[in-house]
């Protein structure tokens, strides 16, 4: 099944490499990732589509936290999210399809970026299965190239992001002795 | 130089990258590093000249990281090892994933070419960050000096904290070179790594009752309580509701070999006794293990009856491989430290509800313990290979430390030679690494100077460690060092008998050294024997002699070891022994 992940990460050397290295290490075929900076540009957003079992869903979560430099992986496959992909496609069409390329487009609610002798350069945005169609039309035209941008997600109820806090240098230590303490009391 | 005494540098001051680098190791309490030096650690070591952290010269990097990892799980204190950019960092890889396979704290520093030719192909470099990032818990790249003590405390940190492992810092050669004005870090921030050690209150009270109310409960401890210093909270708890308890390979020592509650091992290789109760268990109290493929058998048939309490530092580990009915996230000590806590406040009106079940269950494991205890198979003409680890148990009493490789030795020295302490057996478990044995007792040797250290191997592992003969003999370690000689791969030959038609394939050792001339060429005692008679003598002659001793046992070439759940199988359908498997309940 296909299992939708979110994951914010702290823009460190080897970050991006740590994720992918992860999910390849556990055999879990990755489907597509996005990657960018947010608005706190010391941290970054992916958007990661796995292809797994169900059963090893949680573990994939899991396996994503345990690394230093993620501060929080989400599972959004059940959870209330909006979750869109990007496709941008040239198609060649001839004089005579325009007219109709041009409202095939409209009605997917696409845009024309690019428009030359050879034909259209079309962005367009939606969910994966609306996409998919959108191709399948223009591919009816005649040949089109596609270059997909993989899901970007958003969760509509946020979890609260819990950050471990500094620890003093020696605190192991002196926790040990403290715990020592209580013991013997 | 600030850094070339003991005294801590003054904040502020003006040091070079690999004084600072000193000073960090200082700080983290760190006195001995092993490690092979090279063209750009040249300025590290060009610090270390005069600098009072020892450094042990091994003679190939791979053992560098082996015997930190002996002084670590010797010790339970991060080890330190060294090597220089390329081969030298690439050699510390095998070292590294085996530390990582045990969770074994370990901090790696490699050297990097120049700042400016990374990325050219230069001389001697690789891509040591890229390359470690499997291979570690997390690693490091240093950029620029000033950001070398922060990354040096957080290593540390993460190599001992949480569930521990190997962290590497590769630090170019520039970054040594360059100077810095020295602040001392004073604290450590990793918002992404969360710690979850004290364990959730409500669970570990649902964990009571339920060991309370089981039939037929089983305690299943591993590696995990003695990362966490849990051997005594574990004992309490064993003995308080009095559990019977199985050690993994990795927990061995964990509860006291000669404890009356003490099962044995449990897993492929592990006791009748062991196996059945894993089997006919009703809960299993899983503390500080992986339910690895060894101790489970068939995973579908595996416990079948049992409900799982899993008590771990590391989320995921919990319903990794199997699903736990009570999940507790936490350190083992400060988990059994509560519960142990919680099980007393319940014990007055639960302890007699399931005596009679308790009682039952006791006979039924005292029964398969005495119906199949490890056999200690001795032969008038030959020496038996656990004959050769009974009077090694006889010698050590349960009190010396012992290393050893991967293979038939180290399953025979699992079995039949006793731990009363954690931190005594010192192996390779989760990647079953031959060549670790001679490494890693170097390691727990200079540790603990005045504990009795054997290093047994495998005529085929031992062969992996020759070099190493220098650094003992260098270092004066008093390492009795025994090889269990049966002429062959002995577990690889052993399946190939059992599984592969007998065809014997590339598993025979033939031109083993002369022991006495080896050892003899390093300036240390070594001797042959292949006399049961001679046995016991000879180790105590190993024993009594004051520096290293090589003993080459030559022991009967074709004995397997029993029981064995074959890979596939089901762990209650062991075979005993030699010759027709006997297949039980």
């Amino acid at each position: 099944m296909l299992q939708t992940l979110t994951v914010l990460v702290e823009n460190k050397p080897g970050a991006l490499m740590r994720v992918v290295g992860v999910l390849a290490a556990r055999n879990y075929n990755v489907e597509s990732l996005t990657v960018a900076r947010t608005m706190d540009d010391t941290l970054s957003r992916m958007t990661i589509v796995v292809d797994v079992e169900s059963k090893v869903r949680a573990q994939v979560v899991k396996q994503l936290n345990k690394l230093v430099n993620v501060l929080q992986a989400q599972d959004l496959t059940d959870e209330r999210c909006v979750a869109r992909e990007m496709v941008l496609l040239r198609v060649r069409a001839e004089m005579s399809n325009r007219t109709s390329i041009l409202k095939e487009a409209e009605i997917f609610q696409a845009r024309v970026v690019d428009s030359s002798v050879e034909g259209f350069a079309i962005e367009c945005t939606g969910d994966p299965e609306k996409l998919d169609e959108f191709v399948d039309l223009m591919r009816s035209y005649g040949e089109i190239e596609v270059t997909r941008s993989g899901l970007v997600a958003v969760t509509l109820e946020p979890k609260k992001l819990r950050l471990a806090s500094p620890v003093p240098m020696g605190a192991s230590e002196e926790e040990e002795q403290s715990e020592e303490r209580l013991l013997s009391k | 130089m600030a850094s070339n005494t003991n005294q801590p540098a003054a904040p502020g001051a003006l040091l070079s990258g690999s004084q600072i680098l000193l000073e960090c190791l200082v700080r983290e309490g760190v006195d001995l590093i092993f490690g092979y030096p090279g063209g750009v650690t040249l300025p590290f070591y060009d610090a270390l000249y005069d600098h009072p952290i020892q450094h042990v010269l091994v003679r190939h990097e791979q053992n560098a990281a082996f015997a930190a990892q002996g002084y670590s799980r010797a010790t339970g204190k991060t080890g330190v090892c060294c090597a220089t950019s390329g081969p030298g960092a690439m050699n510390l890889v095998t070292g590294l994933v085996d530390a990582m396979m045990d969770s074994i704290p370990v901090v790696a520093i490699t050297g990097q070419v120049t700042s400016k030719l990374i990325g050219t192909d230069a001389f001697q470099e690789a891509d040591t960050f890229g390359i470690t990032r499997p291979a570690t818990k997390h690693n490091f790249m240093v950029k620029h000096v000033s950001e070398l003590p922060r990354i040096m405390h957080e290593a540390f940190y993460l190599a001992s904290s949480g569930r521990p492992g190997p962290v590497l810092v590769d630090i170019p050669k520039d970054i040594f070179q360059a100077s810095s004005h020295y602040t001392p870090v004073d604290s450590i921030h990793l918002p992404g790594y969360k710690l979850y050690t004290e364990g959730h209150t409500g669970q570990i009270r649902r964990a009571a009752q339920m060991i309370w109310e089981a039939d037929r409960p089983f305690v299943y401890a591993g590696g995990g309580i003695i990362h966490s210093h849990a051997h005594n909270e574990l004992r309490e708890l064993v003995e308080l509701a009095d559990l019977p308890c199985v050690n993994t390979l990795m927990g061995l020592g964990a509860l006291p070999g000669n404890h009356r509650n003490f099962i044995s091992m449990p897993g492929m290789h592990g006791s009748y006794a062991a196996n059945m109760g894993m089997y006919e268990t009703d809960l299993i109290i899983a503390l500080g293990v992986r339910f690895d493929d060894r101790v489970t058998g068939r995973l579908a048939a595996f416990a079948p009856h049992a409900k799982v309490i899993h008590v771990d530092i590391d989320p995921s580990e919990i319903s990794k491989i199997r699903n736990a009915e009570l999940p507790i996230v936490g350190d083992a000590k400060k988990v059994l430290t509560k519960l142990n806590r919680v099980m007393r406040e319940l014990e007055p009106e639960m302890r007699a509800l399931k005596s009679n079940e308790r009682a039952e269950w006791w006979n039924t494991i005292r029964g398969w313990m005495e119906q199949h205890p490890f056999k200690l198979e001795t032969s008038p003409d030959e020496i038996k290979p656990q004959h050769l680890m009974a009077e090694i148990n006889r010698i050590s009493g349960g009190e010396a430390i012992v290393t050893t490789d991967v293979g038939q030795h180290q399953m025979w020295a699992a079995q039949l030679i006793r731990y009363d302490h954690p931190r005594l057996w010192i192996n390779s478990g989760g990647l079953g690494t031959m060549g670790f044995g001679l490494p890693s007792a170097i390691g727990a040797q200079m540790a603990c100077p005045d504990k009795l250290v054997f290093a047994i191997a495998g005529d085929g592992g031992f062969q992996m460690s020759i070099p190493e003969f220098a650094t003992i003999a260098n270092q004066k370690l008093p390492i009795k060092i025994i090889v269990m000689n049966n002429g062959h791969l002995g577990m690889v030959r052993q399946w190939q008998e059992l599984f592969y038609n007998n065809r014997l394939s590339e598993v025979v050792l033939d031109s083993f050294p002369d022991a006495a001339m080896l050892a003899g060429a390093y300036g240390f005692k070594g001797r042959t024997i292949d006399k049961p008679e001679e046995l016991r003598a000879a180790l105590e002659e190993a024993v009594r002699e004051p520096g290293p001793y090589f003993l080459n046992v030559k022991v009967t070439p074709f004995e397997n070891v029993y029981p064995m759940v074959p890979a596939g199988g089901a762990i209650n359908e062991m075979v005993l022994g030699a010759p027709q498997p006997v297949a039980v309940a």
